[in-house]
């Protein structure tokens, strides 16, 4: 392949990246602020919360990101598309991981919650001290799965011509025709990304039960299924 | 430029038509989910490594990489080897095998479920391999898994947009052929949102009551 090929490739790539880490991290803000929002004791705090997250997980994600494209200009905002695809992701995805996060806080055993209260722990100091350090690491595992959704899902913003490895793809299968070829190594491309977030997650999962004290099987394919 | 409310409802003849074709899609692809799913998931049991690696590299592959690219790959590859189907064909299939690796960790887990005691009482009962399955584990297996199947009826059709790219009309591309006559976008597109966010949380009410119903193993 030419070198002007490859520059495609590197631009895709570096854009695919860009999307996945940058969609994930404003995901998880929305996450967590939906998900322990769904926890929350004041009813409207909870409401919101909820609308958030039914509302993100019935919306396909393709028609949010043309929804952010196209509907957002005619209210007079004109979204930079890079922004505008890592937002509709991270709406997305922010939505089924908040979802993760209400389960994970769930799951910390009460008595937890009513040793941190004996102990006259603010709400605050409750939460950032005693609640998320055993609910983050319940947490990593199924977030693995929603950043391999979230990787997925970053092929659809080259629909909106966005320069992402798909659209690179496309690029050089129209300038080579070597169609088959092309669309394959991009499946390879995206498999071996996506063994690469999972082992990162490994890394982060083994360093977040550590700081537990707990020790966490090792191995990269122990991804466990989680429900749509 | 304003958003015209009128727009919106103008789409819906069109919308209609792209449901009934999402629909379509979403339908022929469960029945592919739910029948490679299961197939996938016995080749994963098998004895043989040759069998069970193999197709668990693959169900693997397919589960990480993006749908669309696969859509893709089935769009413009499979008439090269001389197969002709129609894009609704085609872009059921994908779907279909895409969510296939979805169902065979479920129909796995459920599998998994089945107590070992009931393997045992069938071998001591002399039951054969295909009684084994068809009488004693998948009765069993199948209702607990149906919850999790239920979901992923709607994220198929929650991914049918992505049929655009390889030319189906469904509700998105119908919004943007009309978007593309009249210059408009944003009605169409919005109407289109409104009609698969409706659709979605009507299949989410429906599986909740099916898993009510059937949702229990009964003995």
């Amino acid at each position: 392949m030419s070198s002007g090929l490859m520059s495609y490739v590197w631009e895709g790539l570096g854009n695919t990246l860009l999307l996945t880490v940058f969609g994930a991290l404003l995901g998880l803000v929305f996450a967590f602020i939906a998900g322990l929002g769904r926890s929350s004791e004041r009813t409207w705090v909870r409401g919101i919360a909820m609308v958030y997250t039914e509302i993100f997980r019935g919306f396909p994600s393709l028609v949010l990101l043309f929804a952010l494209i196209f509907i957002v200009p005619t209210f007079g905002y004109q979204l930079n598309p890079l922004f505008a695809g890592i937002l509709a992701l991270a709406l997305n995805i922010g939505a089924y991981a908040a979802e993760v996060v209400r389960g994970a806080v769930k799951a910390v055993p009460p008595g937890q919650i009513e040793a941190a209260i004996a102990l006259n722990f603010t709400p605050w100091q409750r939460l950032r001290k005693v609640v998320l350090p055993q609910a983050v690491v319940a947490m990593i595992p199924p977030f693995t799965n929603n950043l391999i959704e979230l990787l997925k899902a970053t092929s659809l913003v080259s629909l909106v011509y966005i320069s992402d490895l798909t659209f690179s793809a496309q690029l050089i299968r129209a300038s080579t025709g070597e169609t088959a070829l092309v669309f394959f190594g991009l499946l390879v491309g995206y498999g071996v990304i996506a063994l690469f977030f999972t082992a990162i997650m490994k890394l982060l999962e083994r360093m977040a039960a550590r700081s537990l004290g707990r020790t966490v099987p090792s191995g990269l394919f122990g991804r466990k299924e989680v429900a749509a | 430029m304003n958003f015209e409310w009128s727009g919106v409802w103008d789409a819906m003849p069109t919308m209609l038509d792209g449901l009934l074709v999402a629909l379509a899609a979403t339908g022929i692809g469960y029945v592919i989910a739910l029948v490679l799913g299961l197939v996938f998931a016995f080749l994963r049991r098998s004895d043989n490594r040759w069998v069970s690696m193999p197709v668990g590299f693959l169900v693997e592959f397919i589960r990480s990489t993006p749908l669309l690219v696969q859509l893709f790959f089935f769009f413009y590859v499979l008439p090269l080897i001389g197969i002709s189907a129609s894009p609704l064909a085609t872009g059921a299939f994908a779907l279909g095998l895409h969510y296939a690796t979805y169902t065979s960790e479920v129909y796995r887990s459920g599998i998994d479920g089945v107590p070992p005691g009931q393997w045992e009482a069938a071998t001591a009962l002399n039951l054969s391999t295909r009684r084994t399955w068809t009488n004693v584990i998948l009765p069993q297996a199948i209702p607990r898994v149906v919850p999790a199947l239920g979901n992923y009826v709607i994220a198929m059709f929650k991914d049918t947009p992505q049929l655009l790219a390889i030319t189906v009309v469904e509700m998105l591309g119908g919004a943007i052929a009309i978007g593309s006559e009249t210059f408009r976008y944003s009605e169409p597109i919005a109407a289109a949102g409104l009609v698969y966010l409706v659709v979605a949380l009507l299949m989410a009410w429906v599986a909740r009551v099916v898993e009510r119903r059937y949702g229990q193993v009964r003995v």
